[in-house]
């Protein structure tokens, strides 16, 4: 065992953080999410990701023949990191990188991948996961929206929902059904859908922090050429599934947890808690320290699957263990901000004494979305028994 | 950046593993359980010619040399037995308070022979307060002409009984964190008693030992006044170490047990490992455990690496292992029901170590405010 990085990967930190003092405007640092999917606001993401790309550190472990450079996973994670310590805003485009791009990379066609990864990486498509459906959530494979293959082209019909960034997304990778007599699994088709398409209708839904951040989507006769078409017909459910577990980049999201946790940290001792510096109140100090252990189990948990994903280690459940412990550590780490502020912590975003800008209450909310989304903790509880414990369905 | 086990820590884990399935049975815990002193000469001598009753005894002295990450490997498959016996006493806490202090002739006397498993030691060091810091220590060594004079009473010393000589520690002066001496003090002196404080953990042997008049000779001294305190809160953070090793292996078998009793105990006409709600608890455990292996770890290769984080490093893997491992074994007697709950079955064994490894040398919520100093929040 061997924490510390070698001089070559010292130097590339020390590169990649000059190079985001000389390129991140300091009015873009703590970005907000895109509220209101403000035009400009996406401008200048968009144009962000383009820089971060044309300085090589976009999706650095890809293939150079699909635009990335064969990097390692150690030097990802520190422009990650890097990144998140500088409080640079997230990738505008990080859906696409993270799911369309490793799904084409393994299942597209030649074309699919000349087309599609370039302008993914350089922001000039942004995508967005069409998946969920009103009476598909947690049991997705039961989905309805069909794809009926006529000549040349499918026509879909059916309705998506909380379809984050739909509202400005250039494309949609899709869970299609092109076959309602197969058992639900087999009938599923991954199809790729222009959403400037004719037919298309993108509504949003505002969510409990009140901003837009998804949408539903309806498809009525929308026709999509059959070369958009990724994998076999009726295969969509092995193509989704085989990048659902794709690496995730740990290194950066426990680095996110843990400035959430020095935020928190920052706040019991800076503000006074029923007459006394809450960091004072013993029962306090016992849910911090907690909360710092579970901060820093998971910083060396990523360590260790970041060390397995060099030795070539299949990752097993490990996927599903991060989501569940991560998310939900999140969130109380938030839920103990609000109980520090006491009063202070339901202020409002612009009202008068806001404390850290209003960020804690939205935190708090926006973390219980994520314990949900991409696989509830009930969802990732039943893959880690069944595929990793074995435990009979 | 290498977060893993190397080749040889692997194959260290495996012939642990291997070993002790083979020769630390369930029946042979019981059979200590039920013994005098819980110790089986035989057993302990199988491990010494293993090698590790010397794993962190360097080499000069008959040991292996190796590092904290290899015993807390060592321990975690120790763990997974609930191996009773004075390892622990003898070959971390006692061997490392000589190791960081003893004159080199202390040393060479008995480091080769703890190695060796022909002699078996332990430390004497909590008393009546049941405190874990300087002031705990009220016990008194007087300055005689030829060395020094020992009086006090100490408590929870484990396998006192079996051993041949206890590290003791006493105040010769001052309060807190100074003044505090350490000896070694051969079982059989004369002015010193033990008796068995019968424990719920039978795996574990605690002893009140009173000192009554013990005379030492100075060259018993395993440290002096200035060092005392700075080598027990070292061992300490080494005890804690080794006990959340020991924890997680005992917390990973716990899981194991309770996922193969859930996929054949039918109820309702189907496995109870096919219902959610017995599904839903074993994730649970799992997520716990393996983050808390990666936590372990590092806290094994701070307390060999780091100088500043390795005390925090300790403290957090003693809080968090304390509380995995007696959740884990309660999840799992649970799954079990019933039959989990008899004598005759063996989940209480794991149940009830969870609940010493908690107690000792500090439950969570001491390590959780020690963190919050040593972190200064």
């Amino acid at each position: 065992m061997d924490l510390s990085f070698t001089p070559e990967q010292e130097a590339f930190r020390r590169q990649v953080r000059m190079w985001i003092k000389a390129n991140l405007p300091v009015r873009e640092r703590d970005a907000q999410p895109l509220e209101q999917g403000d035009p400009k606001r996406i401008q200048a993401m968009k144009e962000w990701q383009r820089k971060l790309y044309d300085a090589g550190y976009v999706a650095m472990g890809w293939p150079k023949e699909c635009g990335g450079h064969d990097a390692d996973v150690v030097q990802q994670s520190i422009v990650n990191e890097e990144l998140l310590l500088a409080r640079a805003p997230g990738l505008i485009g990080m859906m696409g990188i993270q799911m369309v791009g490793p799904t084409l990379m393994k299942f597209g066609s030649e074309a699919q991948r000349r087309d599609y990864l370039p302008r993914m990486l350089t922001a000039e498509d942004i995508w967005c996961q069409g998946y969920s459906e009103p009476g598909s959530g947690s049991d997705l494979a039961s989905l309805k929206t069909r794809a009926q293959l006529v000549g040349d082209e499918f026509v879909v019909n059916g309705q998506k929902v909380w379809t984050s960034n739909a509202q400005y997304a250039d494309w949609m990778f899709c869970l299609v059904r092109t076959d309602p007599e197969a058992p639900k699994h087999k009938g599923i088709s991954y199809l790729l859908i222009d959403m400037r398409s004719p037919g298309i209708t993108v509504r949003p839904l505002i969510q409990m922090t009140g901003d837009p951040g998804f949408n539903e989507v309806f498809f009525e006769d929308v026709r999509v050429p059959r070369e958009n078409l990724v994998g076999e017909l009726h295969q969509g459910w092995k193509v989704a599934n085989a990048t659902l577990a794709h690496e995730r980049n740990m290194l950066g999201s426990t680095t996110r947890t843990q400035q959430m946790f020095n935020g928190l940290l920052r706040l019991a001792q800076s503000r006074g808690r029923y007459g006394r510096p809450a960091a004072d109140d013993p029962a306090i100090r016992q849910r911090l320290a907690d909360l710092m252990i579970r901060v820093e189990a998971m910083k060396y948990h990523a360590f260790r699957q970041l060390t397995d994903t060099l030795k070539k280690r299949p990752p097993g459940i490990g996927a599903s263990v991060n989501k569940l412990v991560s998310t939900e550590l999140n969130h109380d780490i938030a839920a103990l901000a609000l109980e520090v502020m006491g009063s202070y912590g339901l202020l409002a975003r612009h009202a008068r004494h806001v404390v850290d800008r209003g960020t804690w209450p939205v935190e708090f909310m926006f973390t219980l979305g994520l314990v949900i989304g991409g696989g509830t903790s009930q969802i990732q509880k039943n893959i880690i028994s069944e595929r990793g414990l074995g435990m009979p369905r | 950046m290498d977060f893993g086990l190397s080749e040889e820590q692997e194959l260290l884990q495996q012939s642990a593993r291997d070993f002790l399935a083979r020769e630390c049975p369930t029946a042979l815990v019981r059979e200590l359980m039920r013994s005098e002193d819980g110790y089986a000469r035989g057993f302990h001598e199988k491990l010494a010619a293993m090698g590790w009753t010397g794993l962190i005894i360097p080499d000069s002295f008959g040991g292996l040399g190796l590092s904290m990450l290899d015993l807390a490997v060592l321990s975690e498959e120790m763990g997974r037995v609930v191996m009773p016996g004075p390892f622990f006493s003898s070959s971390v806490l006692a061997a490392l308070s000589l190791i960081y202090g003893g004159a080199s002739a202390l040393k060479k006397e008995w480091l080769p022979r703890i190695a060796a498993g022909e002699a078996v030691a332990t430390l004497a060091f909590i008393e009546e307060s049941d405190r874990l810091d300087g002031d705990g220590i009220v016990a008194r060594a007087s300055k005689t002409r030829t060395g020094y004079r020992l009086n006090g009473v100490k408590m929870f010393v484990l396998d006192a009984a079996a051993a041949d000589f206890l590290v003791v520690a006493a105040r010769s002066r001052g309060q807190g964190e100074s003044g505090i001496c350490l000896f070694l003090v051969p079982r059989d002196t004369p002015g010193m008693s033990v008796q068995p404080l019968y424990n719920v953990d039978q795996t574990r042997r605690p002893y009140e030992v009173v000192l009554r008049n013990v005379d030492v000779p100075a060259s018993a001294r395993v440290a002096d006044e200035t060092k005392g305190w700075k080598i027990l809160s070292r061992v300490i953070d080494a005890a804690c170490v080794v006990l959340a090793a020991d924890s997680l292996g005992g917390a990973q078998r716990a899981l194991e047990m309770a996922v193969e009793y859930s996929k054949v105990r039918e109820q309702f006409g189907r496995p109870i490992g096919s219902f959610q709600a017995v599904k839903h608890i074993c994730a649970e455990m799992v997520s716990e455990i393996e983050p808390a292996r990666s936590l372990v770890w590092y806290a094994a290769y701070a307390y060999d690496n780091e100088t500043r984080g390795a005390a925090r490093a300790a403290s957090m893997a003693k809080a968090r292992l304390s509380d995995v491992y007696a959740r884990s074994t309660n999840r799992a007697v649970q799954i079990h029901g019933g039959i989990g709950f008899t004598w005759e079955h063996d989940m209480h064994l794991w149940f009830k170590r969870a609940k010493w490894n908690e107690a000792a040398f500090g439950d969570a919520t001491y390590h959780r405010e020690r963190l919050a100093n040593l972190a200064g929040f």
